[in-house]
């Protein structure tokens, strides 16, 4: 069964014919939320000041999305603020990038673009209203199209250029960039099972050796699930970092 | 909305466009780990880190309390200890002046001792040397009216004139022992 687009459209199995209509993907969704907030709500449950081990690897990762890329990112002040947000955005994603490698599941919630489209579109509103909020509407939007310190004929040129990379490409680029790892990712994996699959047990139970380079295609399957892990990871970073960076960019009193 | 949805439902197959059920679920799965983040993990979270910083700064001030109590107590013994040396070099004085005291009280009754014996001595030294005169007046008073009496061929029986004599060579005596005395004494 070798991968294709339609692996992100799989059958609906409940509620079909309505809004809340449920697929493999939606499934895979939920039971990524009920696993997050199990960990969140035991990790959190019994805190201690000296911390035992359990608490140490679980406050090494919030402290990592706490310091690295809201408190640097944002300051002690906004970073509070904004910080259920972009952690929530961070964790969501990071759950649900990495149900593209559990096996069994085999699908990342974020290859279909409902997740990557309603977090760009958080973002986007955050760092809009951050600005806003910050500076007024009139002060902020004049400081994201008319960048100080440039001559004034270069606005001509410099204006359309601000706001299609601000207010236009930088939801977009969100989306698609968590969408699309995500998609190419479940290509690749699925693409190397199929193979093996296929070489191992059609071609070399039939008795035809070129069924050995299955052994090949595995060892990348090996390969590129460690690959999507590590992307798993790094796209939740991207993400909640760049939204951070937005908001951050948006609050400062210069550009 | 139905027809919304149908609409959308059409174009299945486009992964760039969203179908409302992913949007839905989607849409909750975010809201849902949005209200945990905020009603639970966030508040727990700074209030551990709260209680964390109120720990390590009460360790700081109890440390800092007992580092104060430390200085007192030793500025207290520092204060003791320079009472006490005052104290005693006090002792020491008090001490040194009563020798001194006692040492010249002792000098005092030595010479006071050695000089009621010296003059014990000179007063039985005087007595002796007067008794002596007087034995060697008399002895010495025959003896030389003996020899007197030898050498001129004379007895020179007439008591009064011999008293006489030998009371004159007496005097003569004791004028030249006392010239001899007067010398030395200024010697």
């Amino acid at each position: 069964m070798p991968p294709s687009i339609e692996d992100f459209f799989p059958p609906v199995v409940l509620f079909a014919n309505t809004p809340f209509a449920l697929n493999r993907v939606e499934l895979v969704r939920i039971l990524v939320v009920i696993v997050l907030v199990l960990i969140l709500w035991l990790g959190t449950r019994r805190m201690k000041l000296v911390p035992g081990r359990a608490q140490v690897l679980f406050e090494y990762v919030i402290g990592f999305v706490r310091n690295s890329i809201i408190v640097e990112t944002l300051g002690e002040k906004d970073g509070r603020r904004f910080m259920p947000i972009i952690m929530t955005i961070f964790f969501l994603t990071l759950g649900m990038n990495l149900t593209g490698v559990v096996p069994g599941l085999q699908i990342a919630g974020t290859s279909i673009i409902g997740i990557p489209l309603i977090e760009a579109a958080i973002a986007y509103v955050l760092f809009i209203y951050a600005g806003i909020r910050k500076h007024g509407g009139l002060k902020f939007f004049q400081a994201a199209l008319f960048p100080p310190g440039v001559p004034w004929p270069l606005y001509i040129l410099l204006t359309p250029v601000e706001f299609v990379s601000t207010f236009i490409v930088r939801p977009i680029s969100l989306t698609l960039r968590l969408l699309m790892n995500l998609v190419a990712g479940h290509m690749l994996l699925a693409l190397c099972w199929a193979a093996t699959q296929f070489f191992l047990f059609t071609l070399l139970a039939d008795g035809n050796f070129l069924g050995l380079l299955g052994i090949g295609t595995f060892a990348f399957g090996i390969v590129f699930f460690l690959l999507e892990v590590f992307v798993a990871l790094l796209q939740a970073y991207v993400i909640a970092i760049l939204t951070a960076i937005y908001i951050q960019l948006a609050v400062t009193e210069e550009h | 909305m139905h027809n919304a949805f149908l609409a959308v439902a059409a174009a299945n197959d486009n992964p760039l466009l969203p179908t409302v059920p992913d949007l839905i679920w989607g849409g909750l799965a975010f809201l849902i780990v949005l209200v945990v983040f905020i009603r639970l993990v966030i508040p727990r979270l700074n209030a551990l880190l709260d209680a964390r910083s109120d720990a390590i700064e009460g360790g700081l001030k109890r440390a800092e309390e007992a580092q104060a109590g430390a200085r007192e107590a030793l500025e207290q013994y520092n204060a003791q200890l320079a009472e006490a040396r005052a104290e005693a070099a006090r002792i020491r004085e008090q001490a040194r002046e009563d020798a001194k005291s006692i040492r010249a009280e002792l000098v005092e009754a030595a010479s006071a001792e050695a000089a009621r014996i010296t003059a014990n001595a000179l007063v039985t030294i005087d007595a002796e040397r007067k008794s002596a005169l007087v034995s060697l007046r008399s002895e010495v008073g025959s003896l030389a009216i003996d020899l007197a009496s030898g050498v001129i061929g004379e007895t020179l029986t007439d008591d009064e004139k011999a008293s006489a004599i030998v009371d004159r060579f007496i005097a003569d005596l004791e004028a030249v022992d006392r010239a001899q005395e007067a010398a030395k004494v200024k010697a």
